[in-house]
Protein backbone atom coordinates (compact mmCIF):
# COMPACT_ATOMS: atom_id res chain seq x y z
CA UNK A 1 0.00 0.00 0.00
CA UNK A 2 2.13 2.81 1.30
CA UNK A 3 5.45 3.44 -0.39
CA UNK A 4 8.68 5.28 0.31
CA UNK A 5 9.69 8.15 -1.96
CA UNK A 6 13.35 8.77 -2.62
CA UNK A 7 14.64 11.54 -4.88
CA UNK A 8 18.28 11.40 -5.90
CA UNK A 9 19.92 14.49 -7.45
CA UNK A 10 16.68 15.48 -9.12
CA UNK A 11 16.72 18.42 -11.55
CA UNK A 12 13.47 19.60 -13.14
CA UNK A 13 13.53 21.49 -16.43
CA UNK A 14 10.91 23.33 -18.45
CA UNK A 15 12.58 23.35 -21.84
CA UNK A 16 16.00 24.88 -21.15
CA UNK A 17 14.90 26.51 -17.92
CA UNK A 18 16.11 24.75 -14.80
CA UNK A 19 13.16 25.11 -12.41
CA UNK A 20 14.27 22.96 -9.50
CA UNK A 21 17.85 21.90 -8.87
CA UNK A 22 19.51 19.03 -7.04
CA UNK A 23 16.79 17.74 -4.77
CA UNK A 24 17.70 14.85 -2.49
CA UNK A 25 14.90 13.78 -0.21
CA UNK A 26 13.79 10.59 1.48
CA UNK A 27 10.12 10.46 2.43
CA UNK A 28 9.00 7.72 4.84
CA UNK A 29 5.96 5.59 4.10
CA UNK A 30 2.92 6.26 6.34
CA UNK A 31 3.91 9.79 7.19
CA UNK A 32 2.87 13.32 6.39
CA UNK A 33 5.54 15.52 4.82
CA UNK A 34 4.95 19.23 4.23
CA UNK A 35 6.66 21.33 1.57
CA UNK A 36 6.87 25.00 2.50
CA UNK A 37 8.54 27.99 0.89
CA UNK A 38 7.82 31.28 -0.85
CA UNK A 39 5.83 31.47 -4.11
CA UNK A 40 7.77 30.33 -7.15
CA UNK A 41 10.32 28.34 -5.14
CA UNK A 42 9.54 25.11 -6.96
CA UNK A 43 7.69 23.21 -4.26
CA UNK A 44 4.61 22.65 -6.42
CA UNK A 45 6.79 21.82 -9.43
CA UNK A 46 8.67 19.26 -7.36
CA UNK A 47 5.40 17.82 -6.00
CA UNK A 48 4.14 17.39 -9.55
CA UNK A 49 7.28 15.50 -10.54
CA UNK A 50 6.34 12.89 -7.92
CA UNK A 51 3.50 11.65 -10.14
CA UNK A 52 4.85 12.98 -13.44
CA UNK A 53 2.01 15.52 -13.66
CA UNK A 54 4.49 18.26 -14.61
CA UNK A 55 4.83 16.50 -17.97
CA UNK A 56 1.42 17.92 -18.91
CA UNK A 57 3.34 21.05 -19.90
CA UNK A 58 5.26 20.57 -23.14
CA UNK A 59 9.04 20.54 -22.75
CA UNK A 60 9.03 19.49 -19.11
CA UNK A 61 11.68 16.91 -18.23
CA UNK A 62 13.63 15.56 -15.32
CA UNK A 63 17.22 14.52 -14.63
CA UNK A 64 18.17 12.20 -11.79
CA UNK A 65 16.19 9.48 -10.14
CA UNK A 66 12.92 9.31 -8.31
CA UNK A 67 12.38 6.03 -6.57
CA UNK A 68 9.02 4.75 -5.43
CA UNK A 69 10.23 2.04 -3.05
CA UNK A 70 12.84 0.60 -5.42
CA UNK A 71 11.45 1.54 -8.81
CA UNK A 72 12.58 4.64 -10.66
CA UNK A 73 9.37 6.25 -11.97
CA UNK A 74 11.41 7.99 -14.67
CA UNK A 75 12.69 4.72 -16.09
CA UNK A 76 12.07 4.66 -19.85
CA UNK A 77 9.94 1.53 -19.51
CA UNK A 78 7.56 3.24 -17.08
CA UNK A 79 4.28 4.66 -18.36
CA UNK A 80 3.31 7.93 -16.64
CA UNK A 81 -0.31 6.76 -16.69
CA UNK A 82 0.65 3.84 -14.41
CA UNK A 83 2.58 6.16 -12.09
CA UNK A 84 -0.43 8.43 -11.73
CA UNK A 85 -2.75 5.57 -10.92
CA UNK A 86 -0.41 4.68 -8.02
CA UNK A 87 0.31 8.23 -6.86
CA UNK A 88 -2.94 10.13 -6.35
CA UNK A 89 -3.22 13.88 -6.33
CA UNK A 90 -5.50 16.47 -4.73
CA UNK A 91 -5.42 19.94 -6.25
CA UNK A 92 -5.47 23.48 -4.99
CA UNK A 93 -9.04 24.08 -6.09
CA UNK A 94 -11.63 21.34 -5.69
CA UNK A 95 -12.20 19.75 -9.10
CA UNK A 96 -14.91 17.10 -9.05
CA UNK A 97 -16.13 16.24 -12.53
CA UNK A 98 -19.13 18.55 -12.95
CA UNK A 99 -21.06 16.24 -15.25
CA UNK A 100 -20.82 13.26 -12.90
CA UNK A 101 -22.82 12.41 -9.80
CA UNK A 102 -21.10 12.15 -6.43
CA UNK A 103 -21.11 8.39 -6.79
CA UNK A 104 -19.63 8.45 -10.30
CA UNK A 105 -16.96 10.87 -9.17
CA UNK A 106 -15.80 8.42 -6.51
CA UNK A 107 -15.84 5.59 -9.04
CA UNK A 108 -14.05 7.58 -11.76
CA UNK A 109 -10.71 5.89 -11.11
CA UNK A 110 -12.25 2.42 -11.43
CA UNK A 111 -13.92 3.41 -14.66
CA UNK A 112 -10.47 4.36 -15.97
CA UNK A 113 -8.54 1.27 -14.99
CA UNK A 114 -11.26 -0.89 -16.51
CA UNK A 115 -12.18 -2.82 -13.35
CA UNK A 116 -15.69 -4.21 -13.65
CA UNK A 117 -17.46 -3.82 -10.35
CA UNK A 118 -20.77 -5.37 -9.46
CA UNK A 119 -23.41 -3.06 -8.04
CA UNK A 120 -22.73 -4.20 -4.48
CA UNK A 121 -18.96 -3.97 -4.91
CA UNK A 122 -19.18 -0.44 -6.23
CA UNK A 123 -21.61 0.50 -3.44
CA UNK A 124 -19.00 -0.73 -1.00
CA UNK A 125 -16.16 1.18 -2.71
CA UNK A 126 -18.21 4.38 -2.67
CA UNK A 127 -19.15 4.00 0.97
CA UNK A 128 -15.60 3.15 2.08
CA UNK A 129 -14.02 6.00 0.13
CA UNK A 130 -16.56 8.56 1.30
CA UNK A 131 -16.23 7.36 4.90
CA UNK A 132 -12.46 7.55 4.52
CA UNK A 133 -12.86 11.16 3.41
CA UNK A 134 -15.28 11.96 6.28
CA UNK A 135 -17.98 12.85 3.78
CA UNK A 136 -20.30 9.84 3.95
CA UNK A 137 -22.77 11.21 6.50
CA UNK A 138 -23.20 14.44 4.60
CA UNK A 139 -23.86 12.95 1.16
CA UNK A 140 -25.19 9.41 1.69
CA UNK A 141 -28.74 10.52 0.81
CA UNK A 142 -27.79 12.29 -2.41
CA UNK A 143 -25.17 10.14 -4.09
CA UNK A 144 -26.85 10.62 -7.46
CA UNK A 145 -26.75 14.41 -7.27
CA UNK A 146 -23.96 16.26 -9.09
CA UNK A 147 -20.70 16.70 -7.21
CA UNK A 148 -20.55 20.34 -8.18
CA UNK A 149 -23.58 21.06 -5.97
CA UNK A 150 -21.58 20.50 -2.79
CA UNK A 151 -19.84 23.23 -0.80
CA UNK A 152 -16.17 23.94 -1.48
CA UNK A 153 -14.97 21.96 1.52
CA UNK A 154 -17.23 19.03 0.70
CA UNK A 155 -16.04 19.11 -2.92
CA UNK A 156 -12.44 18.93 -1.76
CA UNK A 157 -13.25 15.94 0.46
CA UNK A 158 -15.04 14.38 -2.52
CA UNK A 159 -11.81 14.79 -4.49
CA UNK A 160 -9.93 13.09 -1.67
CA UNK A 161 -12.50 10.29 -1.70
CA UNK A 162 -12.02 9.96 -5.46
CA UNK A 163 -8.27 9.72 -4.90
CA UNK A 164 -8.36 7.14 -2.09
CA UNK A 165 -11.06 5.03 -3.78
CA UNK A 166 -8.44 3.49 -6.07
CA UNK A 167 -6.15 2.79 -3.09
CA UNK A 168 -3.01 4.61 -4.23
CA UNK A 169 0.40 4.22 -2.57
CA UNK A 170 1.00 7.92 -2.17
CA UNK A 171 -1.31 10.94 -1.93
CA UNK A 172 0.01 14.32 -3.08
CA UNK A 173 -1.82 17.46 -2.01
CA UNK A 174 -1.15 20.80 -3.64
CA UNK A 175 -2.34 23.47 -1.19
CA UNK A 176 -5.58 21.55 -0.64
CA UNK A 177 -7.03 24.11 1.79
CA UNK A 178 -6.12 27.38 0.13
CA UNK A 179 -9.61 27.83 -1.34
CA UNK A 180 -11.46 26.73 1.80
CA UNK A 181 -12.86 28.38 4.92
CA UNK A 182 -11.31 27.64 8.35
CA UNK A 183 -13.89 25.01 9.33
CA UNK A 184 -13.49 23.07 6.09
CA UNK A 185 -9.73 23.43 6.48
CA UNK A 186 -9.94 21.85 9.90
CA UNK A 187 -11.97 18.97 8.47
CA UNK A 188 -9.31 18.35 5.80
CA UNK A 189 -6.49 18.55 8.34
CA UNK A 190 -8.21 15.97 10.57
CA UNK A 191 -8.59 13.82 7.52
CA UNK A 192 -4.88 14.11 6.65
CA UNK A 193 -4.10 12.89 10.15
CA UNK A 194 -6.17 9.77 9.53
CA UNK A 195 -4.82 9.22 6.02
CA UNK A 196 -1.25 8.90 7.21
CA UNK A 197 -2.06 5.60 8.91
CA UNK A 198 -2.51 4.07 5.47
CA UNK A 199 -0.79 6.31 2.95
CA UNK A 200 2.32 8.33 2.33
CA UNK A 201 1.03 11.89 2.27
CA UNK A 202 2.93 14.83 0.82
CA UNK A 203 1.36 18.26 1.14
CA UNK A 204 2.37 21.63 -0.26
CA UNK A 205 1.16 24.50 1.88
CA UNK A 206 1.59 28.24 2.21
CA UNK A 207 0.22 28.12 5.70
CA UNK A 208 3.02 27.43 8.16
CA UNK A 209 0.66 26.74 11.04
CA UNK A 210 -0.92 24.09 8.87
CA UNK A 211 2.47 22.53 8.14
CA UNK A 212 3.20 22.54 11.87
CA UNK A 213 -0.19 21.00 12.69
CA UNK A 214 -0.32 18.17 10.17
CA UNK A 215 3.18 17.10 9.23
CA UNK A 216 5.88 15.00 10.86
CA UNK A 217 8.61 16.23 8.57
CA UNK A 218 8.93 19.50 6.72
CA UNK A 219 10.96 20.43 3.65
CA UNK A 220 11.78 24.09 3.09
CA UNK A 221 12.33 25.19 -0.51
CA UNK A 222 13.74 28.55 -1.53
CA UNK A 223 14.84 30.46 -4.57
CA UNK A 224 17.82 32.78 -4.83
CA UNK A 225 16.10 35.21 -7.20
CA UNK A 226 13.86 35.46 -10.25
CA UNK A 227 15.05 33.12 -13.00
CA UNK A 228 17.19 31.09 -10.61
CA UNK A 229 16.31 27.47 -9.88
CA UNK A 230 14.45 26.53 -6.71
CA UNK A 231 16.35 24.42 -4.21
CA UNK A 232 15.59 22.23 -1.25
CA UNK A 233 17.19 24.17 1.61
CA UNK A 234 16.38 22.07 4.62
CA UNK A 235 14.48 18.87 5.35
CA UNK A 236 13.97 17.75 8.92
CA UNK A 237 11.49 16.95 11.68
CA UNK A 238 8.73 19.55 11.62
CA UNK A 239 9.32 20.51 15.26
CA UNK A 240 12.97 21.15 14.51
CA UNK A 241 12.25 23.21 11.39
CA UNK A 242 9.90 25.47 13.28
CA UNK A 243 11.81 25.75 16.56
CA UNK A 244 15.46 25.31 15.81
CA UNK A 245 16.28 25.17 12.08
CA UNK A 246 19.90 24.68 11.15
CA UNK A 247 19.88 27.09 8.17
CA UNK A 248 19.57 30.85 8.42
CA UNK A 249 17.20 31.02 5.40
CA UNK A 250 14.79 28.60 7.03
CA UNK A 251 14.80 30.53 10.28
CA UNK A 252 14.09 33.80 8.45
CA UNK A 253 11.20 32.23 6.59
CA UNK A 254 9.48 30.43 9.46
CA UNK A 255 9.84 33.43 11.75
CA UNK A 256 8.35 35.75 9.14
CA UNK A 257 11.54 37.75 8.57
CA UNK A 258 11.66 36.79 4.98
CA UNK A 259 13.83 38.53 2.38
CA UNK B 1 -14.10 54.53 5.23
CA UNK B 2 -13.69 55.94 1.74
CA UNK B 3 -16.01 58.77 2.61
CA UNK B 4 -14.01 59.70 5.71
CA UNK B 5 -10.82 59.64 3.69
CA UNK B 6 -12.19 62.00 1.06
CA UNK B 7 -13.07 64.66 3.56
CA UNK B 8 -10.22 64.46 6.03
CA UNK B 9 -7.06 63.41 4.22
CA UNK B 10 -4.68 66.03 2.88
CA UNK B 11 -4.55 66.51 -0.93
CA UNK B 12 -1.25 64.66 -1.19
CA UNK B 13 -2.78 61.48 0.24
CA UNK B 14 -3.25 59.72 -3.07
CA UNK B 15 -4.15 59.87 -6.74
CA UNK B 16 -7.84 60.18 -5.83
CA UNK B 17 -7.34 63.72 -4.55
CA UNK B 18 -7.88 66.13 -7.46
CA UNK B 19 -5.60 69.12 -7.93
CA UNK B 20 -8.47 71.53 -8.61
CA UNK B 21 -11.23 72.49 -6.22
CA UNK B 22 -12.11 69.51 -4.07
CA UNK B 23 -15.62 68.27 -4.79
CA UNK B 24 -17.27 66.73 -1.80
CA UNK B 25 -19.08 63.53 -2.48
CA UNK B 26 -22.26 62.73 -0.70
CA UNK B 27 -24.41 59.64 -0.85
CA UNK B 28 -27.32 61.41 -2.55
CA UNK B 29 -25.21 62.83 -5.32
CA UNK B 30 -24.81 60.35 -8.11
CA UNK B 31 -22.30 60.41 -10.91
CA UNK B 32 -24.52 61.41 -13.85
CA UNK B 33 -21.99 60.27 -16.43
CA UNK B 34 -22.22 56.65 -15.33
CA UNK B 35 -26.01 56.68 -15.22
CA UNK B 36 -26.27 58.08 -18.73
CA UNK B 37 -23.83 55.49 -20.12
CA UNK B 38 -25.75 52.66 -18.48
CA UNK B 39 -29.06 53.89 -19.88
CA UNK B 40 -27.65 54.38 -23.36
CA UNK B 41 -26.11 50.96 -23.44
CA UNK B 42 -29.13 49.12 -22.07
CA UNK B 43 -31.29 50.99 -24.60
CA UNK B 44 -29.02 49.97 -27.48
CA UNK B 45 -28.91 46.37 -26.35
CA UNK B 46 -32.68 46.23 -25.98
CA UNK B 47 -33.21 47.82 -29.39
CA UNK B 48 -30.94 45.21 -30.98
CA UNK B 49 -32.83 42.43 -29.24
CA UNK B 50 -36.21 43.77 -30.33
CA UNK B 51 -34.99 44.32 -33.90
CA UNK B 52 -34.15 40.62 -34.23
CA UNK B 53 -37.60 39.60 -33.03
CA UNK B 54 -39.34 42.09 -35.33
CA UNK B 55 -37.27 40.92 -38.29
CA UNK B 56 -38.11 37.30 -37.59
CA UNK B 57 -41.78 38.17 -37.21
CA UNK B 58 -41.79 39.97 -40.55
CA UNK B 59 -40.14 37.04 -42.31
CA UNK B 60 -42.72 34.67 -40.85
CA UNK B 61 -45.53 37.08 -41.73
CA UNK B 62 -44.31 37.52 -45.32
CA UNK B 63 -43.92 33.79 -45.85
CA UNK B 64 -47.33 32.97 -44.41
CA UNK B 65 -49.26 35.71 -46.19
CA UNK B 66 -47.72 35.11 -49.61
CA UNK B 67 -48.12 31.35 -49.44
CA UNK B 68 -51.88 31.46 -48.93
CA UNK B 69 -52.67 30.69 -52.57
CA UNK B 70 -50.73 27.46 -52.40
CA UNK B 71 -53.16 26.10 -49.83
CA UNK B 72 -56.42 27.58 -51.01
CA UNK B 73 -57.69 28.17 -54.54
CA UNK B 74 -60.97 29.82 -55.44
CA UNK B 75 -62.05 27.01 -57.77
CA UNK B 76 -61.11 24.00 -55.66
CA UNK B 77 -61.24 25.29 -52.08
CA UNK B 78 -58.66 23.92 -49.69
CA UNK B 79 -55.84 22.20 -51.56
CA UNK B 80 -53.66 21.27 -48.60
CA UNK B 81 -53.41 17.66 -49.75
CA UNK B 82 -52.19 18.70 -53.17
CA UNK B 83 -49.60 21.00 -51.63
CA UNK B 84 -48.36 18.34 -49.23
CA UNK B 85 -47.97 15.94 -52.13
CA UNK B 86 -45.68 18.48 -53.71
CA UNK B 87 -43.83 19.50 -50.54
CA UNK B 88 -43.20 16.17 -48.81
CA UNK B 89 -40.71 14.76 -51.36
CA UNK B 90 -38.79 18.04 -51.18
CA UNK B 91 -38.75 17.91 -47.37
CA UNK B 92 -37.50 14.34 -47.64
CA UNK B 93 -34.74 15.31 -50.10
CA UNK B 94 -33.66 18.24 -47.93
CA UNK B 95 -33.48 16.06 -44.84
CA UNK B 96 -31.60 13.26 -46.63
CA UNK B 97 -28.99 15.71 -47.95
CA UNK B 98 -28.59 17.28 -44.51
CA UNK B 99 -28.27 13.94 -42.75
CA UNK B 100 -25.56 12.85 -45.18
CA UNK B 101 -23.75 16.15 -44.72
CA UNK B 102 -23.95 16.02 -40.92
CA UNK B 103 -23.07 12.35 -40.74
CA UNK B 104 -19.92 12.93 -42.75
CA UNK B 105 -18.93 16.34 -41.42
CA UNK B 106 -19.62 16.11 -37.67
CA UNK B 107 -17.22 13.26 -36.79
CA UNK B 108 -14.48 14.70 -39.00
CA UNK B 109 -14.99 18.20 -37.63
CA UNK B 110 -14.88 17.02 -34.01
CA UNK B 111 -11.77 14.98 -34.78
CA UNK B 112 -10.04 17.94 -36.43
CA UNK B 113 -11.05 20.24 -33.57
CA UNK B 114 -9.67 17.78 -31.01
CA UNK B 115 -6.46 17.44 -32.97
CA UNK B 116 -6.04 21.20 -33.05
CA UNK B 117 -6.90 21.71 -29.38
CA UNK B 118 -5.28 18.71 -27.71
CA UNK B 119 -2.91 16.81 -29.96
CA UNK B 120 -1.14 19.01 -32.49
CA UNK B 121 1.96 20.97 -31.52
CA UNK B 122 1.00 24.64 -30.99
CA UNK B 123 2.53 25.94 -34.19
CA UNK B 124 0.91 23.30 -36.41
CA UNK B 125 -2.46 23.76 -34.73
CA UNK B 126 -2.50 27.46 -35.53
CA UNK B 127 -1.90 26.93 -39.24
CA UNK B 128 -4.40 24.07 -39.45
CA UNK B 129 -6.99 26.26 -37.75
CA UNK B 130 -6.28 28.99 -40.27
CA UNK B 131 -6.71 26.66 -43.22
CA UNK B 132 -10.00 25.35 -41.82
CA UNK B 133 -11.28 28.91 -41.42
CA UNK B 134 -10.30 29.60 -45.03
CA UNK B 135 -12.61 26.78 -46.12
CA UNK B 136 -15.49 28.82 -44.73
CA UNK B 137 -14.51 31.79 -46.86
CA UNK B 138 -14.95 29.96 -50.18
CA UNK B 139 -18.21 31.08 -51.88
CA UNK B 140 -20.82 28.35 -52.21
CA UNK B 141 -20.97 28.72 -55.98
CA UNK B 142 -17.33 27.64 -56.13
CA UNK B 143 -18.16 24.55 -54.08
CA UNK B 144 -21.04 23.89 -56.47
CA UNK B 145 -18.83 24.19 -59.53
CA UNK B 146 -16.24 21.91 -57.96
CA UNK B 147 -18.89 19.37 -57.01
CA UNK B 148 -20.44 19.40 -60.47
CA UNK B 149 -17.34 19.31 -62.62
CA UNK B 150 -14.87 17.39 -60.49
CA UNK B 151 -16.43 15.44 -57.61
CA UNK B 152 -19.48 14.11 -59.50
CA UNK B 153 -17.51 12.44 -62.35
CA UNK B 154 -15.05 11.08 -59.82
CA UNK B 155 -17.89 9.46 -57.87
CA UNK B 156 -19.32 7.57 -60.87
CA UNK B 157 -17.10 4.46 -60.50
CA UNK B 158 -17.68 4.50 -56.73
CA UNK B 159 -21.45 4.44 -57.27
CA UNK B 160 -21.13 1.64 -59.79
CA UNK B 161 -19.09 -0.37 -57.30
CA UNK B 162 -21.58 0.32 -54.49
CA UNK B 163 -24.41 -0.77 -56.75
CA UNK B 164 -22.68 -4.02 -57.73
CA UNK B 165 -21.58 -5.01 -54.23
CA UNK B 166 -24.15 -3.47 -51.91
CA UNK B 167 -27.10 -3.26 -54.29
CA UNK B 168 -29.29 -5.34 -51.94
CA UNK B 169 -29.21 -2.42 -49.48
CA UNK B 170 -32.05 0.05 -50.28
CA UNK B 171 -29.74 3.07 -50.08
CA UNK B 172 -27.58 1.67 -52.87
CA UNK B 173 -30.31 0.09 -54.97
CA UNK B 174 -31.43 1.47 -58.31
CA UNK B 175 -29.46 2.43 -61.38
CA UNK B 176 -26.24 4.24 -60.57
CA UNK B 177 -26.19 7.70 -62.07
CA UNK B 178 -24.05 8.13 -65.17
CA UNK B 179 -23.12 11.70 -64.29
CA UNK B 180 -22.61 11.17 -60.56
CA UNK B 181 -24.80 14.18 -59.78
CA UNK B 182 -26.79 12.46 -57.06
CA UNK B 183 -28.02 13.38 -53.59
CA UNK B 184 -24.96 11.63 -52.10
CA UNK B 185 -22.58 13.84 -54.09
CA UNK B 186 -24.58 16.89 -53.00
CA UNK B 187 -24.39 15.66 -49.41
CA UNK B 188 -20.61 15.28 -49.64
CA UNK B 189 -20.25 18.82 -51.03
CA UNK B 190 -22.47 20.10 -48.21
CA UNK B 191 -20.32 18.19 -45.70
CA UNK B 192 -17.20 19.98 -46.89
CA UNK B 193 -19.04 23.28 -46.67
CA UNK B 194 -20.24 22.84 -43.08
CA UNK B 195 -16.98 21.32 -41.85
CA UNK B 196 -15.34 24.66 -40.95
CA UNK B 197 -18.21 26.00 -38.86
CA UNK B 198 -18.54 22.83 -36.78
CA UNK B 199 -14.76 22.64 -36.43
CA UNK B 200 -14.26 26.18 -35.23
CA UNK B 201 -17.14 26.12 -32.76
CA UNK B 202 -15.96 22.78 -31.33
CA UNK B 203 -12.35 23.92 -31.20
CA UNK B 204 -13.25 27.05 -29.27
CA UNK B 205 -15.16 25.06 -26.71
CA UNK B 206 -12.51 22.30 -26.43
CA UNK B 207 -9.85 24.91 -25.70
CA UNK B 208 -11.98 26.32 -22.89
CA UNK B 209 -12.13 23.03 -20.98
CA UNK B 210 -10.92 23.91 -17.48
CA UNK B 211 -7.32 22.74 -16.94
CA UNK B 212 -8.49 21.72 -13.49
CA UNK B 213 -10.79 19.02 -14.84
CA UNK B 214 -8.28 17.78 -17.38
CA UNK B 215 -5.69 17.44 -14.63
CA UNK B 216 -8.19 15.72 -12.36
CA UNK B 217 -8.62 13.00 -14.98
CA UNK B 218 -4.90 12.74 -15.74
CA UNK B 219 -4.01 12.53 -12.05
CA UNK B 220 -6.34 9.54 -11.71
CA UNK B 221 -4.28 7.75 -14.34
CA UNK B 222 -6.21 8.60 -17.47
CA UNK B 223 -4.58 8.37 -20.87
CA UNK B 224 -5.02 11.36 -23.11
CA UNK B 225 -8.03 9.85 -24.88
CA UNK B 226 -9.63 8.84 -21.56
CA UNK B 227 -9.04 12.35 -20.28
CA UNK B 228 -10.83 13.71 -23.34
CA UNK B 229 -13.78 11.38 -22.76
CA UNK B 230 -13.92 12.18 -19.04
CA UNK B 231 -13.26 15.92 -18.96
CA UNK B 232 -13.39 17.48 -22.43
CA UNK B 233 -16.47 15.91 -24.05
CA UNK B 234 -18.84 16.33 -21.09
CA UNK B 235 -17.78 19.96 -20.80
CA UNK B 236 -18.06 20.59 -24.53
CA UNK B 237 -21.31 18.71 -25.15
CA UNK B 238 -23.55 21.75 -25.42
CA UNK B 239 -20.99 23.56 -27.56
CA UNK B 240 -20.62 20.64 -29.96
CA UNK B 241 -24.38 20.48 -30.35
CA UNK B 242 -24.58 24.21 -31.10
CA UNK B 243 -21.80 23.82 -33.66
CA UNK B 244 -23.62 20.94 -35.32
CA UNK B 245 -26.84 22.96 -35.33
CA UNK B 246 -25.12 25.88 -37.02
CA UNK B 247 -23.76 23.45 -39.59
CA UNK B 248 -27.17 21.88 -40.03
CA UNK B 249 -28.68 25.32 -40.55
CA UNK B 250 -26.28 25.94 -43.36
CA UNK B 251 -26.84 22.49 -44.89
CA UNK B 252 -30.63 22.89 -44.79
CA UNK B 253 -30.52 26.29 -46.42
CA UNK B 254 -27.68 25.82 -48.89
CA UNK B 255 -28.95 26.66 -52.34
CA UNK B 256 -26.30 27.33 -54.92
CA UNK B 257 -24.09 24.30 -54.36
CA UNK B 258 -27.01 21.89 -54.38
CA UNK B 259 -28.63 23.55 -57.39
CA UNK B 260 -25.41 23.08 -59.36
CA UNK B 261 -24.46 19.61 -58.16
CA UNK B 262 -27.75 17.77 -57.93
CA UNK B 263 -29.64 16.77 -61.00
CA UNK B 264 -32.94 16.53 -59.20
CA UNK B 265 -35.97 14.33 -59.56
CA UNK B 266 -38.58 12.45 -57.60
CA UNK B 267 -37.97 11.34 -54.04
CA UNK B 268 -36.11 8.03 -53.90
CA UNK B 269 -34.35 6.12 -51.17
CA UNK B 270 -31.43 5.40 -53.46
CA UNK B 271 -28.49 7.68 -52.85
CA UNK B 272 -26.64 6.70 -56.01
CA UNK B 273 -29.21 7.25 -58.73
CA UNK B 274 -30.63 10.46 -60.10
CA UNK B 275 -33.47 11.81 -58.00
CA UNK B 276 -34.38 13.82 -54.95
CA UNK B 277 -34.42 17.56 -54.69
CA UNK B 278 -33.93 19.95 -51.79
CA UNK B 279 -36.22 22.84 -50.92
CA UNK B 280 -33.75 25.71 -51.45
CA UNK B 281 -32.56 24.36 -54.79
CA UNK B 282 -36.14 23.80 -55.91
CA UNK B 283 -37.03 27.40 -55.08
CA UNK B 284 -33.94 28.83 -56.76
CA UNK B 285 -34.38 26.82 -59.94
CA UNK B 286 -38.09 27.54 -60.38
CA UNK B 287 -38.63 30.98 -58.95
CA UNK B 288 -37.52 32.95 -62.05
CA UNK B 289 -40.16 31.21 -64.18
CA UNK B 290 -43.00 31.56 -61.69
CA UNK B 291 -45.07 34.61 -62.53
CA UNK B 292 -45.50 37.23 -59.85
CA UNK B 293 -48.60 36.53 -57.79
CA UNK B 294 -49.20 33.19 -59.49
CA UNK B 295 -50.14 30.04 -57.66
CA UNK B 296 -46.75 28.54 -58.56
CA UNK B 297 -44.96 31.39 -56.82
CA UNK B 298 -47.15 31.00 -53.76
CA UNK B 299 -46.31 27.32 -53.76
CA UNK B 300 -42.57 28.02 -53.82
CA UNK B 301 -42.88 30.55 -50.99
CA UNK B 302 -44.93 28.02 -49.05
CA UNK B 303 -42.17 25.41 -49.22
CA UNK B 304 -39.85 28.17 -48.04
CA UNK B 305 -42.12 28.50 -45.02
CA UNK B 306 -41.91 24.75 -44.52
CA UNK B 307 -38.10 25.00 -44.52
CA UNK B 308 -38.33 27.84 -42.02
CA UNK B 309 -40.44 25.66 -39.74
CA UNK B 310 -38.07 22.68 -40.10
CA UNK B 311 -35.12 24.86 -39.06
CA UNK B 312 -37.10 26.20 -36.12
CA UNK B 313 -38.09 22.73 -34.94
CA UNK B 314 -34.54 21.42 -35.31
CA UNK B 315 -33.23 24.30 -33.24
CA UNK B 316 -35.82 23.73 -30.56
CA UNK B 317 -34.89 20.07 -30.36
CA UNK B 318 -31.24 21.07 -30.04
CA UNK B 319 -32.09 23.48 -27.22
CA UNK B 320 -34.01 20.76 -25.47
CA UNK B 321 -31.09 18.33 -25.76
CA UNK B 322 -28.71 20.93 -24.37
CA UNK B 323 -30.97 21.88 -21.48
CA UNK B 324 -31.63 18.29 -20.44
CA UNK B 325 -29.53 17.38 -17.39
CA UNK B 326 -28.86 21.03 -16.75
CA UNK B 327 -27.93 20.10 -13.19
CA UNK B 328 -24.97 18.16 -14.51
CA UNK B 329 -23.87 20.70 -17.10
CA UNK B 330 -21.08 22.12 -14.99
CA UNK B 331 -22.44 25.60 -15.44
CA UNK B 332 -22.60 26.06 -11.68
Amino acid sequence: MSKRINAIDLNVYYGDFLAVEGVNIDIEPRSVTAFIGPSGCGKTTFLRTLNRMHEVLPGARVEGQLLLDDDNIYDTAVDPVTVRSMVGMVFQRPNPFPTMSIRDNVLAGYKLNGTRLSRSQSDQVVEEALKGANLWNEVKDRLDKPGSGLSGGQQQRLCIARTIAVKPDVILMDEPCSALDPISTLAIEDLINELKDTYTVVIVTHNMQQAARVSEKTAFFNIAGTGKPGKLIEYDETTKIFSNPSKKDTENYVSGRFG
Amino acid sequence: MAHANETTSPPSAGPAAPSGPVRKKTLRQSDRRGVFGDKLFSGLAMAAGIAILVLLAFVALFLSSSSGRALYSEDEGLIVGQFLQYAMPLVGGTIIASIIALGLAAPVAIGVALFISHFAPPRASRSIGYVIDLLAAIPSVVYGAWGMSFLAPAMVPVYRWLHENLGWFPLFAGNPSGTGRTILTAGIVLAVMILPIITSVSREIFIQTPKLHEEAALALGATRWEMIKMAVFPFARAGIISGIMLGLGRALGETMAVALVLSGGALTASLISTGNQTIPAEIALNFPEAGPGSERQAQLIAIGLVLFIITLVVNMIARWIVSRNKEFSGAN
